[in-house]
């Protein structure tokens, strides 16, 4: 297990990580803070989403690889952590692909009622709201 | 086995060890290493749970997204990403900050860690502050939960509400008070270690009302003007100038009850605010042109109750539990101060540092995924 | 093997007995030192108790139940609540069963009493994070009581929604308790799995290690996986309670539906977290006392941790009615029948390890045996459950209810009793009668099926579950199903009144009474406050071949040839300095 091998000062289970290193790190990602902010004002369409989480998987392998000392880890910690997107993963993937398969009985079926009465008859979805044109 | 020279040692110490057990060595560890890895691998099984625990949030989150995608587009400009920018600058100073704490703690920095720690808790706060401009500001338009919901397009900044941002800020200002006495007190006594741990604290709960200053010239000139944008979009006959006008009088009433609510602390960010607002009139037009273009391809309204109040809610669950881990992690953190105060820390025994700075890091890593998720959708 | 004499002349190892100073039970004295203590065994013993009585009081509310449904219109509660105090009572027993004590039991009490011991480590890795699960699990439980006293809760022990977000009851606070009562059980298996990963002492491989350890590990990924997203999904179902954040809430467009994923992607592989643990006892149960070396012990291992993986794949089995979509439907379904692959590998290694071995029908035996007789019936009725047609037709009805009794008692609470008979001389250091033991485990054995498999029938014939009141035709299987719950009833009292007559007038236990090879029968019973004066020697931990019987002092020993002592230099281990 242990990455370092053992000795009895213990500086080498200590592993300082160099100031340059820690500051351009940061400076990578305020940079790509920057971009990702700048992007949003082009209308990239779907291509959107995607952009904008490739962006911030890209930080956050970065603090992950530097500042939460990953890169020098031992490998089963990394592992561990690894695993939970794993399980995220699969949690999201199923739970949507439900979500999904079900959504044409799950989109809205209430509509605004004006009195803001606990609508009881359920209205098709896609009508136009009552409550937005009486308040224009 | 023998058992008489174990039965006579104390119980909590070693039992029948030879080898030095250092003070901040556990009794059941054998080595400092050993005691660290055991640290390490806990917290990271912690970080683990955190994950999944905040993949619920984001669960429900991509569910109604991919389910209601204009809404979602149509909400998001309620939300200002200059705050939502300055907010994730300052969660990643933190980290560089945190990070280099480590670093100093390894390498026993005893006073580059407090002044790093100290940096980290400032930031903080700053962020909380922003915060609370943030969630002040949408509850007084009534951009709430689902259930609690009174967002109306036509009037968006309604008369009669309760000064939220003075009741997020009263418990920051007794702690503020608080420290600051108990700076007093210590710097009267001449108690140096607390002058030590009090005068870190006393300028990172200052800093919650810089992160408060900070939110309010960046939101009097932000897009706040987007929801005021958003309504002259749907009451299609208001000009731009008259969207405008709307804003700053809407902008006025805001300031107007911040001002009669005999508040000083706020009364003295008002000037700022109004001066920033006039600055800032040419650039409104500006933002407000661009997110009014994205604006057209939403068909339908989407800022109803039903509709809308479930974004807010998905919003509120997640930057709110992420604040409460903000709010946890200060409170690790001042604990921290105070142990590095006390020169707890040693290349042998940095631990605690590290552990408290991976768990800072992975709220980190979670607000650098919500910025863009809630704030950036276009 | 146990049989035989001693052979002469070699080395007999027995730790002896304890002295009062050592003893972990008497060597600090008065509440506070049990009460703020950091010792994992007194934790334990602490667990025991609460999980005790919290079982107690959840029996109790399903002899209520049991009773009611004795007539057709209801015996217990009357009057135009009837009903309603029919639900708050199953709601209840199923809540503080699951949550209270299910969960907690096996882990928890009996886990933290052994996993140090049987790794031959000092202490688990965290000790105050270890107290301060378990007072966790002591402000869960309060949270529960406060539910009860308030107004009770009637949404059965899952809270679905959007019952959950409309009725009356207490539901907030019995969610609090219940997301307290996960953090408690997230602390437990990080600390165990850290514990397992750092703490080993040297020689103490992962496959020397005993199959109780393996299944505390697997059990430990689950918790530490799962469990999160419990405490987020109540959490979210507090808000929608409180501000109708409308993620689940359908009056505000949720989706109910999207409750019980989040829900179950956690109660499924809690379910693994109720039965695992019993397999890794079940495991140490049968190979002690067929005194005879684990068949497969590769594969029992292997088969926990794959159970605890596989276990995240099948959650949707328990919404094959609930308006899935027929695509996850099917997929969850095939998915489901991958869980009985390592559950049947588990089985048959113990059917092969009691092949041929020399069976000592002691009373853990006897709970262990009758556990493989009524899993194998609860698993194998999940086959019907998992395939999508069956279940259409089964879903909801008591044949459901009998499915996960008989895993849940018939697999976690007989395990767990036969643990707590196996172990119980370790940790308080006194014999029970065998024979008040053995009776009791008939008793249990009959009464439950007494109780459970009537139920089978009512479920196929349609009978739902839930229902206050029934039809008069399924009477005379309802009655065949309380008198069994009597029963079971008096057998649990039995078990318990054995135990307790054993601290009082119970035989001082021997280090080791039933020829056990693994660690904790390598120190004294109760063990000393430190376990192991030194990291002990490990061996292979189903290896009986040189413990044997010592007939004039009635107990087991360990008998070493002689030889020289070990060399000085130890192999590494993962961390110490090799200075031991």
């Amino acid at each position: 297990m242990s990455a370092h091998g053992d000795s009895k000062d213990g500086y080498d289970f200590a592993h300082p990580l160099p100031v340059p290193m820690l500051l351009s790190v940061f400076f990578a990602l305020v940079l790509l803070t920057i971009i990702t902010v700048a992007q949003a004002s082009f209308d990239i369409g779907s291509l959107d989403i995607v952009v904008v989480m490739v962006i911030a998987t890209i930080k956050a392998a970065l603090v992950m690889a530097f500042f939460m000392h990953m890169a020098y880890d031992k490998p089963f910690n990394v592992i561990v952590f690894l695993s939970s997107f794993a399980f995220v993963a699969l949690f999201l993937i199923f739970t949507m692909s439900d979500s999904k398969q079900t959504s044409p009985d799950f989109e809205p079926v209430i509509e605004e009622v004006a009195a803001m009465e606990v609508a009881s008859t359920p209205v098709a979805a896609g009508e136009p709201e009552v409550s937005e044109s009486t308040a224009e | 086995m023998s058992t008489i020279e174990a039965a006579a040692e104390n119980a909590h110490d070693a039992h029948g060890h030879d080898h030095d057990h250092p003070s901040f060595l556990a009794h059941h560890f054998d080595t400092p290493e050993q005691q660290f890895d055991s640290g390490k691998l806990g917290i990271w099984l912690f970080l683990v749970t955190e994950i999944l625990f905040f993949s619920g949030m984001f669960c429900a989150y991509a569910i109604f997204r991919m389910l209601r995608p204009d809404v979602f587009e149509g909400c998001s400009q309620f939300l200002n990403t200059k705050l939502g920018a300055i907010n994730t600058g300052v969660l990643l100073f933190s980290s560089l900050t945190m990070a280099w704490a480590v670093r100093c703690s390894q390498v026993k920095q005893d006073r580059g860690l407090v002044a790093m720690l100290a940096a980290t808790l400032s930031c903080a706060m700053i962020f909380l502050g922003v915060k609370a401009i943030e969630y002040s500001h949408k509850w007084e338009m009534g951009l709430l939960p689902a259930g609690l919901y009174f967002y109306d397009p036509a009037n968006p900044h309604p008369e009669s509400h309760t000064n939220y941002l003075f009741y997020i800020c009263l418990p920051f200002m007794i702690l503020l008070g608080g420290v600051v006495a108990w700076l007093v007190v210590s710097l009267a006594t001449r108690n140096k270690f607390h002058v030590q741990c009090a005068m870190p604290l006393t300028v990172a709960a200052a800093c919650f009302f810089v992160g408060i200053g900070l939110g309010m010239v960046l939101e009097s000139g932000g897009s706040e003007h987007a929801a005021d944008e958003y309504q002259a979009h749907a009451t299609t006959e208001l000009e731009q100038t008259a969207a405008i006008q709307l804003v700053s009088s809407g902008e006025s009433e805001v300031l107007e009850s911040l001002a009669t609510e005999s508040n000083t602390g706020i009364q003295s960010e008002l000037s700022a605010r109004q001066r920033q607002l006039e600055n800032a009139g040419t650039a409104i037009v500006q933002e407000g042109d661009e997110i009014a273009g994205a604006i057209v391809s939403v068909e339908e309204n989407v800022m109803t109750q039903r509709k809308a109040g479930v974004f807010f809610s998905i919003y509120y669950c997640m930057t709110g539990v992420h604040a409460i881990h903000i709010l946890v992690g200060i409170g690790f953190l001042v604990w921290l101060l105070v142990r590095a105060v006390r020169q707890d820390f040693n290349p042998q025994y940095f631990g605690p540092v590290d552990y408290v700075g991976l768990y800072w890091h992975l709220v980190d890593l979670i607000w650098i995924y919500l910025f863009p998720l809630l704030y950036l959708i276009r | 093997m146990s049989a035989g004499s001693i052979p002469s002349g070699d080395q007999i190892k027995d730790p002896g007995y304890p002295t009062a100073s050592e003893n972990y039970l008497t060597n600090s004295k008065g509440a506070l030192s049990w009460l703020f203590t950091l010792d994992h065994k007194r934790i334990g013993v602490m667990y025991l108790i609460g999980v005790m009585t919290a079982f107690f009081a959840a029996g109790l509310l399903a002899l209520l139940i049991r009773l009611h449904l004795f007539r057709p219109d209801g015996a217990v509660f009357t009057g135009p609540e009837a009903n309603n105090w029919y639900n708050q009572v199953f709601t209840l027993h199923g809540a503080i069963m699951v949550f209270l004590f299910i969960i907690p039991s096996i882990p928890a009490a009996l886990g933290n009493f052994l996993v140090p011991v049987m790794l031959g480590a000092k202490d688990v890795a965290f000790p105050r994070l270890n107290l301060s699960s378990f007072y966790l699990w002591v402000f869960g439980a309060i949270f529960f009581v406060g539910a009860l006293m308030a107004s009770g809760l009637d949404t059965g022990w899952t809270f679905y929604t959007p019952y959950s977000t409309t009725t009356d009851t207490s539901v907030i606070l019995a969610t609090s308790g219940a997301f307290i009562l996960g953090f408690s059980s997230i602390f437990t298996g990080l600390n165990f799995i850290v514990t397992i990963n750092t703490m080993r002492p040297p020689g103490m491989t992962w496959f020397r290690m005993p199959l109780f350890l393996w299944a505390t590990y697997a059990t430990s990924i689950i918790q530490v996986l799962a469990t999160p997203v419990l405490g987020i999904t109540l959490l979210l179902l507090i808000a929608e309670r409180v501000m109708h954040i409308g993620i689940f809430d359908p009056e505000f467009n949720g989706d109910p539906v999207t409750f019980q994923h989040f829900f179950w992607f956690y109660s499924h592989p809690a379910v693994y977290i109720m039965i695992l643990p019993a397999f890794g006892v079940i495991s140490d149960l049968i190979s002690v006392h067929s005194h005879k070396r684990i068949f497969g012990y590769r594969f029992i291992a292997y088969s926990s941790i794959a159970i605890a993986l596989l276990g995240f794949l099948v959650w949707g089995h328990h919404m094959f009615t609930a308006g899935m979509g027929p695509m996850t439907t099917i997929i969850f379904s095939a998915l489901t029948f991958t869980v009985s692959v390592p559950s049947a590998i588990k089985v048959f290694n113990w059917l092969a390890t009691m092949y041929k071995g020399s069976i000592s029908l002691t009373t853990p035996m006897c709970f262990a045996i009758a556990f493989i007789f009524l899993f194998t019936i609860g698993g194998l009725t999940g086959l019907h459950l998992g395939t999508l047609a069956t279940d259409m037709h089964l879903h909801d009805t008591y044949f459901v209810v009998a499915h996960f009794h008989y895993v849940m008692v018939g697999g976690t609470l007989v395990s767990f009793l036969g643990a707590l008979f196996h172990w119980w001389p370790k940790m308080f250091g006194k014999m029970y009668s065998e024979t008040g033991g053995r009776l009791a485990a008939v008793i249990i054995f009959l009464g439950f099926n007494l109780t459970f498999l009537p139920q089978f029938v009512l479920g196929s014939r349609g009978m739902p579950r839930r229902y206050a009141t029934y039809d008069p035709e399924f009477q005379t299987l309802h009655q065949i199903s309380t008198i069994g719950t009597l029963l079971l009833g008096v057998g649990l009292l039995v078990a318990l009144f054995v135990l307790l007559r054993s601290l009082v007038k119970g035989e001082r236990a021997p280090a080791n009474p039933w020829g056990g090879a693994t660690l904790e029968w390598q120190c004294t019973s109760p063990p000393p406050f430190y376990n192991f004066e030194r990291p002990p020697a490990v061996g292979d931990p189903y290896d009986f071949s040189d413990i044997f019987w010592d007939t004039e002092n009635e107990r087991y020993v360990t008998v070493e040839p002689d030889r020289k002592i070990a060399p000085a230099e130890q192999p590494e281990p993962a961390h110490a300095e090799g200075t031991h």
